[in-house]
């Protein structure tokens, strides 16, 4: 079997045990949904008031019934009504996701467009003063963690320019586009620093690679101006690794970015599993957790098909 | 001595290495209690006071001396990344030696786990864990070793499993030596050089995921002082009291960069394969 198939095999089987995962241990959580969704006022219900609530939530029978019913419903799209939202789970899910999309998309465009061209840039000027000025600033940001970079931004905004980012009610892209994009563009700021560290990092070090090559060498020798040896001979081999890093990244950013949207008060997914997690709503847990689980499955095996395309010379049965 | 030579005589092993040694002193300090202050002492006249030479890094809001209590956030955070980077290698390390060792259905058995946690993006399934075990320093230790362990057990199987069929360990196996002798011998010793590189880097992360917990308020719980902490405390007051944001800020980042550099220099040393390509 190459490793291609094995790969999609396994993949079920893998979002199996996700699902068995986080079933079991939001279950473990101390403390019950309704006691938490209700407060102090659950002392007040009756016992067939709980045992009715318990019953429309599905929280009423045993664990592996439950399970059951739960994995039934999800490979159909139903993943449960959400005991905070009052809503199916899906739909919470949904609604929130858009941001997270945007959000990460952003941050990997701002990454793309920063760290490629330095990278590039300090390969061809590699152990010159300008490579090492590109490498040390990599370096620091790729140690920075993004809540100081976020708390950092809005510090500099505060203080230098007495302006504060938009915060509070959230815009829809479609909705309006520069409102939103004005409240997304600190956070993928924030988002996006770390992320062009690493790939200025990472095109820097695969560029130097490929220019050591004996292709580019006959290229050069053969008269073809520096930029053009540079832009159409090294840098497409140069993207592999750049496309399997930009797509790893993705795939954690689709997960939520939790801290960031804290700090700049976003509705995205990665709040609104934080803050189900503390609820003890086991349905939106669930759910999210195996969407976000799904999402960044499937985009880590689009990276290796990429990868895959990108260079034929991958045996992907020798994986 | 040959690998702290090496070290040293690489330029960011060098400043990585100097990094990293005097976080350790700073750390060490933090725990023997040697501050310039009580880091838990409020000193309630001199709330939210700028740094001076009585305060060095300021106070805050209730009046606590910020360079004391960024020492003692430092020992935390050390404390907190050296056990779950010291766990997850461990258990890492065994199961990827029994995965490469036992191969088919162990092997299977193990990856698949493994798989299972790789799924999650790491700070979800650290924020599960806690979920589960309530916040606090040792859960967060038990939360970044889960979640690194994955890792670890990878970079110790692809190379365990090459090692097994390479003609010294079939001399050893020919030669009687037992099992433990092989695995702990001839196997673990080729293993440090990609391990020592892997947990450097881990106590990188680790920092950072630890941070990143206390921050949202999941790991260390007040009155103790960790820099994710410091840092949450300090949202409300970056305008009043910026010494609040700047002082943890810079020692994440720095102690961060310092473990990254030396992670980096140790890769250069230690993988053959690097040093070629450098040469």
């Amino acid at each position: 079997m190459n490793y291609l198939t094995r790969r999609l095999v396994t993949f079920p089987l893998v979002m199996l045990g996700v699902s068995i995962l986080v079933f079991v241990s939001i279950r473990l959580v101390p403390g019950d949904a309704i006691t938490a969704m209700l407060g102090t006022e659950a002392g007040l219900l009756t016992p067939d008031q709980r045992a009715a609530l318990e019953a429309y939530f599905g929280i009423d029978q045993g664990w592996l019934v439950q399970y059951g019913r739960w994995l039934a419903g999800a490979l159909q799209g139903d993943l449960g009504i959400s005991v905070t939202y009052g809503k199916p789970v899906l739909d919470v899910i949904l609604e929130r996701f858009p941001l997270t999309l945007e959000l990460a998309l952003l941050s990997m465009a701002i990454a793309l467009l920063v760290g490629l061209p330095a990278g590039v840039f300090a390969a061809t000027r590699n152990e010159r003063s300008s490579d090492l000025v590109v490498r040390i600033l990599a370096m620091i940001g790729q140690s920075t963690p993004n809540f100081v970079v976020g708390l950092l931004i809005i510090f500099v905004l505060s203080v230098g320019f007495g302006v504060l980012p938009v915060m509070g009610t959230f815009t829809p892209f479609f909705e309006n586009p520069l409102q939103n994009l004005g409240q997304m563009i600190l956070p993928a700021i924030t988002l996006g620093f770390a992320f062009a560290a690493s790939v200025t990092r990472i095109s820097r070090s695969a560029m130097l690679d490929v220019l050591s090559e004996d292709y580019v060498r006959t290229a050069r020798s053969k008269g073809v101006p520096a930029l053009g040896v540079i832009w159409r001979h090294a840098l497409p081999n140069a993207l592999i690794p750049v496309v399997t890093l930009s797509g790893v990244e993705f795939g954690y950013l689709l997960g939520g970015a939790v801290i960031v949207e804290q700090i700049f008060a976003l509705p995205g997914l990665g709040r609104m599993v934080l803050d189900a997690i503390l609820q003890r709503d086991y349905a939106l847990v669930q759910g999210s957790v195996l969407f976000i689980a799904l999402n960044f499955m499937i985009v880590n095996l689009i990276v290796d098909l990429t990868y895959a395309l990108l260079d034929p010379r991958i045996r992907l049965g020798d994986r | 001595m040959s690998l702290l030579r090496a070290i040293l005589a690489h330029p960011s092993g060098r400043i990585g290495g100097v990094i990293v040694g005097v976080y350790l002193l700073i750390a060490l300090l933090g725990l023997l209690g040697m501050t310039p202050h009580d880091p838990l002492m409020q000193f309630r006249v001199d709330r939210l006071h700028a740094p001076d030479a009585v305060y060095w890094m300021g106070t805050d809001l209730f009046g606590r001396d910020v360079a004391s209590r960024l020492m003692l956030g430092i020992s935390q955070s050390f404390v907190v990344a050296f056990a779950s980077v010291a766990l997850a290698a461990t258990a890492g390390t065994v199961l990827g030696l029994a995965a490469a060792w036992f191969g088919k259905g162990w092997d299977g058995l193990i990856m698949r786990v493994m798989d299972v946690l790789l799924a999650f993006p790491a700070i979800l399934l650290a924020l599960l864990i806690i979920a589960v075990v309530g916040p606090g320093t040792w859960t967060s230790v038990a939360a970044i070793a889960i979640v690194y362990t994955p890792i670890f057990t990878r970079v110790v199987r692809g190379p365990a499993l090459s090692l097994k069929t390479r003609d010294f360990v079939d001399a050893a196996r020919t030669f009687g030596s037992s099992r433990h002798y092989i695995l702990t011998r001839h196997l673990m010793l080729n293993l440090v050089a990609p391990l020592t590189v892997q947990v450097t880097l881990a106590l990188a992360w680790a920092l950072l995921t630890e941070a990143g917990l206390s921050f949202l308020g999941l790991g260390t719980q007040p009155p103790a002082s960790s820099l994710g902490l410091m840092l949450s405390d300090s949202r409300n007051l970056i305008e009043m009291a910026p010494w609040l944001l700047i002082f943890p800020g810079l020692a994440i980042m720095i102690g961060i960069l310092g473990f990254n550099l030396l992670g980096d220099a140790l890769r250069d040393i230690l993988d053959p394969k690097m040093r070629r390509a450098a040469a």
